[in-house]
């Protein structure tokens, strides 16, 4: 193939033999732009050897067209007129390069997400508009020149960000296929926000009975080096040699002494609200170990609010608590990034949500399960907060924080489930109280979902559909919520016990901060954004990261168990092939012309430049080919390749012609 | 036979990640826009050279549109904070060079926001149709 390359390259050097390939993609274009006319248009510019239609350009067929025209025509460069690059650049640079062209001589033109699409009712605009738009495209074509992209070698080791159900299985999938892996949780104990739930629909298995025994396989597994109570600072690097540098937060406590039997805390004298796993019900002390079925089990000291009375360090007969206890850090070298940092439950406090935080007893979905839990504050007691009496009248409000203008538009996905799992937990424990559920519209789409829907009718729990339009408090503390039932149009009060607000996921602050640090794109929602919505669900735009679990969008536990395996699968690419290419794009100096001012150094932010013997040197290995530094350059020396100022300037020019041309 | 209403030629620098995906997007969600726009993609918002906006007057655009990535989203780490010092000259010189304000436009577009994207080329589209061609626009071009 390389060989072919340069043979192609002197070729280039003289005149451009342009292949112009406009794709109708069924009726996505050609519904609307008269794909011929714009063909026929192209065939009449300088350097343009043959321009003909395709119906569907990236299939088996329009490729094979494509590979035979450059042949039949003798082409040098390809234009290919259809959708955008960012999906389909990769297919159509590998169909031209084993047409035997170099793939960077492969130009793409966008006329369905910026024409058809956007003009769908103008198409006389839309057919001139597209040829135009290949006129800036063949113009650049000309202009373009053969690059080498190269091969970098893959470290054979993955770091995973976040050890929740989504992390764990990524983990332990990229661990079970051979490769060593960082797991990296932010919280003293793994198993995220599910270690948190009392049962899982639509079994009612025990949560934490089925996550603690996958805890423990992530503890054990030798490829697995987990680092609790730890978090991500720095990330730099690309595919195949990322280095991450690993903050560990001092503990207070030595974790490979420490047994977590507990005496401390026992004889810890301060007590604060549990706002870590018990969601602020319960208590913990100023030492605590998270949960009885913690991962690593071992205690955590909270130096906010520890008063230093040497009460543990009496207790503790393996001398493992240390005051002194300093942060450390580690760097780590890893071929590939899985970010599994999850969500935040919806917090209806500061906009008092259905009078949430100003009457006792409206609480959320998750407090719930910690009232449900046998490990809970009350041990599984259900009792409402302002008397700590059982319910007898329990009525859940769906979509809080989520299907809301106001809050947030998108469907949380797993809230209809958990209010029909514990709306029938309550009736199985106390079978004569009333439960009641709010709704808009119950979302029970997956296998066995629908018929744990029918159960939690036939067990008599109440659905009325309508969002409350008021939240009231009786003199008891009991809550009265005023709602009308849509399907029957009547207004009821209900007076309730308790009044359970069922809400959404939300981005998370600590994801964010991930995401900002890795340079995922964002989605609307806040979440982060895929590669492509269907065909690269769990990929980011970014060669060798991935993503997967509730940091891509709200999902159930399956869902996001699914998405930790895919990301393993993915990640693991790299690491089978311990190689990747990296883009053939950076950036070039003419060393005739470089003055070695330097201005250009500073600009790089991947220290890719430096000034040696009074000229630039350019490590490209490091090179991202951003371009940033091309502009900076006062003598025009370096320039970015494939957006040459020459190939930009000619795009430019051809947006425009004169009259008559 | 009416005449048909001038369409304006707006020149918009994309950078691949952000504002082209945003670009991307508004065409999936079938966002329908005025056909003005001519779309230059570059891998970074850094990589807007002042030299091809000034081009791209010279040449004819009736406006020209800077866009990126959020600051603090970018790719490349803070391409676009440099595209934002540089275009606060381009801002100057445009002043300068007596073009009313509205025919150079800056905007941070993320990948996901495609009806943000197809609105600003409405707005874009509608205020450059009332200021009409640009005074720097050689004659005889379209």
């Amino acid at each position: 193939m390389v060989k072919e390359v340069s043979v192609k390259e002197i070729e280039t050097a003289d005149t451009p033999r342009i292949g112009v390939f406009v794709c109708e993609c069924g009726v996505n274009i050609g519904g609307v732009v008269n794909c011929r006319a714009v063909a026929d248009y192209a065939s009449t510019l300088p350097n343009v050897a043959t321009s003909v239609v395709n119906k569907y350009a990236c299939s088996d067929a329009g490729q094979s067209e494509i590979k035979q025209a450059i042949k039949d025509h003798d082409l040098n460069r390809v234009l290919v007129a259809s959708c955008t690059p960012k999906t389909h650049e990769p297919i159509f640079r590998a169909c031209v390069e084993e047409g035997g062209l170099n793939p960077y001589l492969f130009e793409f033109v966008n006329i369905r997400e910026h024409c058809s699409w956007i003009h769908m009712q103008d198409k006389e605009n839309a057919t001139k508009k597209a040829s135009e738009l290949v006129r800036m495209g063949i113009s650049r074509a000309r202009l373009l020149e053969p690059l080498q992209s190269t091969e970098v070698p893959v470290t054979n080791k993955a770091l995973v960000i976040g050890a929740g159900v989504a992390g764990m299985q990524a983990a332990l999938d990229i661990a079970d296929m051979g490769y060593k892996v960082y797991l990296v949780e932010k919280n003293p104990s793994i198993g995220g926000k599910m270690a948190q739930l009392d049962k899982t629909f639509p079994t009612n298995d025990c949560s934490i009975c089925i996550l603690g025994p996958k805890m423990v396989e992530v503890s054990r597994n030798r490829n697995i080096q987990l680092m609790t109570y730890s978090e991500v600072e720095e990330v730099e690097g690309y595919v195949g040699n990322f280095r991450a540098r690993v903050r560990h937060k001092s503990r207070f406590v030595d974790v490979t002494t420490c047994t977590g039997c507990g005496s401390c805390v026992q004889k810890c004298p301060i007590e604060v609200p549990d706002f870590e796993f018990n969601e602020g019900i319960g208590t913990r002390k100023a030492i605590y170990v998270p949960f009885p079925q913690a991962v690593p089990l071992r205690a955590v000291v909270d130096r906010s609010v520890c008063i230093d009375c040497g009460a543990c360090i009496k207790a503790c007969e393996s001398h493992s608590i240390n005051m002194e206890q300093e942060e450390t850090f580690s760097d780590l070298e890893v071929g590939v990034i899985v970010v599994t940092t999850g969500y935040d439950i919806y917090d209806p406090e500061p906009t008092n949500d259905f009078g949430y935080g100003i009457y006792d007893n409206v609480i959320t979905g998750m407090e719930l399960e910690r009232l449900l839990n046998a490990s809970g504050p009350t041990m599984g007691k259900l009792v409402r907060p302002s008397d700590v009496r059982p319910p007898k009248r329990v009525g859940f409000i769906q979509c809080v924080g989520s299907r809301d203008k106001k809050r947030n538009r998108y469907c949380s996905g797993f809230c209809c489930m958990y209010a029909l799992k514990d709306a029938q937990l309550i009736k199985e424990k106390y079978p004569d109280s009333e439960v009641y559920i709010m709704y808009m519209d119950i979302r029970a789409p997956f296998r066995n979902y629908e018929e744990f829907y029918d159960r939690a009718r036939d067990m008599g729990i109440k659905f009325i559909r309508g969002k409350p339009g008021k939240v009231s408090k009786d003199t008891d503390n009991s809550v009265i919520v005023r709602v009308e039932d849509t399907l029957t149009n009547n207004i009821y009060n209900l007076e309730l016990d308790l009044l359970v607000l069922s809400v959404g996921a939300v981005a998370s602050e600590s994801s964010e901060r991930v995401r900002q640090l890795l340079k995922v794109s964002r989605a609307a929602d806040g979440f982060m954004m895929e590669a492509h919505p269907k065909l690269k669900p769990v990929d980011t735009t970014l060669d060798g990261i991935f993503i997967g679990g509730v940091t891509q969008g709200p999902k159930d536990i399956p869902y996001s168990v699914s998405q930790g395996s895919a990301c393993a699968a993915r990640a693991t690419r790299y690491l089978a092939q311990g190689k990747a290419t990296t883009e053939g794009i950076t950036v070039e100096v003419d060393e005739d012309i470089c003055v070695g001012c330097g201005i250009c150094v500073p600009m790089c932010p991947f220290q890719a430049l430096s000034l040696a013997d009074g000229k630039l040197a350019i490590i490209k290995a490091l090179c991202k080919g951003c371009g940033t530094c091309a502009v900076a350059c006062p003598t025009g020396a370096l320039q970015q390749s494939h957006f040459k100022n020459q190939q930009l300037l000619a795009q430019v020019r051809s947006v425009f012609t004169f009259e008559g041309e | 036979m009416a005449e048909t209403e001038w369409e304006p030629k707006i020149v918009a620098f994309c950078c691949n990640w952000c504002s082209y995906g945003g670009a991307d997007t508004a065409g999936m969600g079938r966002f329908q826009q005025p056909s003005s726009l001519r779309i230059i993609r570059v891998m970074c918002s850094g990589r807007i050279d002042p030299m091809h906006v000034f081009n791209a007057f010279l040449e004819g655009a009736d406006a020209v549109l800077v866009t990126g990535c959020h600051l603090g989203d970018c790719h490349y780490v803070n391409g676009n904070y440099k595209a934002q010092v540089r275009y606060q000259f381009l801002e100057e010189m445009v002043r300068e060079l007596g073009l009313e304000p509205e025919r150079l436009q800056l905007n941070w577009i993320s990948a996901s926001e495609g009806e943000k994207f197809a609105n600003f080329i409405r707005d874009v589209t509608a205020q450059i149709k009332q200021l009409g061609p640009s005074p720097l626009k050689p004659e005889g071009v379209n």
